[in-house]
């Protein structure tokens, strides 16, 4: 593991700015579909022709990798799911594994949680319940079922550090001094914690330093940890922002089925991804 | 079938087998479970449900993180899981089967061995969803009964078999054997399940009703409209 750095936040003209700084090839961690997705850093992501990416499911993933995965930007994927929701399978992620246009390293939620954590504390792996029996073991070299420590009668597995090269998310809030607002997705703590950059698009920006708040505060992940923000006005939809905007189930619907193939997927890209400006739904 | 909507039949069975349990959680995609346990609810009013993607007002303050760490600290009493299939020995396949690729295991591969009541719940009842032996394990553990389209099987902890408690309106014993891929016992009272009370029908179209559209918009409007 490398030793991760104290930031001094960068503040960034907008999320195709930080679509230049994640790096082809890296290590993307992200959140499902309901926790806070910058998907306005995604649509520019696939607009700057991103190759390589290495995305990893906090702890799973829908419709930002199933875009990625269909505009070919992805090389592999670690993740517990990746799914839809109510609008069904995710079809471009589907079809490229079953094409076996990616890699997939399928994981159970609370080990990529523990990976993480694991990073967060500086230890080499935790251990973790459950699991074993499992058949994803098979195909996990990097997991462990080793005899506990404490009590030779019980078996458990070992789940190595997990390091992303940059961890993405949107928030609601960001400050003057470079902190972001998540409020109770405080899981997004531990991806900016274990992460060697972390890059956050939000919705507006607060005058003054939100950790002086003793009722923000808690919902605050400090920019120690924050690499870059950039201003992206309902920057996570067509998903939500709780309390400000709700999920467009009925675009995610339409997404869902016009990706069933790839001619529909291509319309949607050139509709709704490509062309910038149309890419903000009306307000 | 009587007058009501098979995922009402099918909350009802599942609400059923909740009594005395403390705290229900419900994963990604599980509307009919969700249902079932905002039904119990109206009968135990100390019984908890945690909606893990749950839009609003979500009791989870470190996301699903959370949600597996209390599950750890057996806190949690009560866990639906589904698969793309079920096997005679309880596994369950999220991964990939036929060479078709599903979402995944999700949290399956933990919650199953350590929550004390896994309910499974798969509404497709066909020699393609319960199969003799599943083409990948994401998980195994003891379940404490499946509930599907057709049919309520109870699990035989000593035998490690399922068996057939009762068959839903419409069906029967032949056309749950004929639709059923592998092999299991059948109960010495089997009937037909019981079908939903003007009382739980009430409940599930007004309170219930409620509880459910703001996180399962599409479901909701599809069976309540």
């Amino acid at each position: 593991m490398s030793a991760l750095p104290s930031n001094r936040t960068s503040f960034l003209s907008g999320p195709e700015e930080i679509a230049a700084q994640i790096p082809d090839g890296a290590l993307l961690a992200l959140p499902p579909d309901y926790s806070l997705v910058a998907m306005e850093v995604v649509r520019a992501l696939i607009r700057r022709k991103a190759r390589s990416l290495r995305l990893l499911g906090v702890p799973i993933l829908g419709l930002s990798a199933d875009l990625l995965i269909g505009a070919g930007c992805v090389e592999e994927v670690e993740t517990s799911a990746v799914s839809l929701g109510e609008a069904g399978l995710a079809p471009r992620f589907t079809e490229a594994v079953e094409k076996n246009l990616i890699k997939v390293k399928d994981a159970t939620c609370p080990a990529i949680h523990s990976a993480l954590q694991a990073t967060e504390k500086g230890v080499p792996f935790m251990p973790l319940g459950g699991v074993l029996g499992s058949d994803l073991l098979k195909s996990r070299n990097d997991w462990r079922e080793v005899e506990n420590p404490l009590d030779e009668k019980s078996r458990i597995l070992l789940v190595p550090a997990l390091q992303p090269d940059v961890a993405l998310f949107h928030a609601r809030w960001a400050d003057e001094a470079g902190n972001v607002w998540v409020g109770r997705r405080r899981e997004l703590a531990t991806t900016a914690h274990a992460s060697k950059r972390t890059y956050v698009t939000f919705e507006e920006k607060r005058a003054g330093d939100m950790l002086e708040d003793e009722l923000l505060a808690p919902g605050v992940i400090s920019s120690i940890y924050v690499t870059g923000i950039a201003q992206a006005d309902r920057g996570a939809w067509p998903l939500g922002v709780a309390g400000l905007y709700g999920i467009d189930d009925t675009h995610v619907s339409r997404y869902a089925k016009a990706a069933q193939t790839r001619e529909g997927f291509r319309a949607y890209m050139d509709e709704w991804v490509l062309t910038p400006r149309k890419s903000f739904s009306p307000a | 079938m009587g007058p009501y909507a098979k995922e009402e039949l099918l909350a009802c069975v599942v609400a059923r087998l909740l009594g005395g349990a403390r705290h229900a959680a419900i994963g990604a995609s599980s509307p009919i479970p969700a249902t079932a346990a905002f039904l119990h609810q109206c009968n135990d009013a100390a019984f908890r449900v945690t909606l893990q993607q749950r839009r609003a007002a979500n009791p989870l303050t470190e996301g699903s993180r959370e949600l597996f760490d209390l599950a750890g600290q057996g806190r949690l009493d009560v866990f639906f899981l589904g698969g793309a299939q079920i096997d005679g020995e309880a596994s369950i396949n999220l991964v990939t089967a036929d060479g078709r690729r599903f979402p995944g295991s999700f949290g399956s591969a933990y919650l199953y061995p350590i929550v004390p009541r896994v309910i499974l719940f798969r509404e497709e009842h066909s020699r393609r969803t319960l199969v003799p032996k599943v083409d990948f394990v994401s998980a195994r553990g003891t379940p404490a009964a499946l509930v599907t389209g057709k049919a309520l099987f109870s699990w035989q902890r000593d035998r490690r078999r399922f068996r057939l408690e009762s068959f839903h309106p419409g069906s029967s014993a032949q056309d749950v054997r004929a639709n059923t891929g592998f092999d299991y016992d059948a109960s010495s009272s089997l009937a037909v399940t019981r079908e939903p009370a003007e009382e739980e029908l009430k409940i599930l179209r007004n309170k219930v009703a409620r509880q459910i559209a703001p996180d399962y918009p599409d479901f909701a409007r599809r069976v309540w409209g």
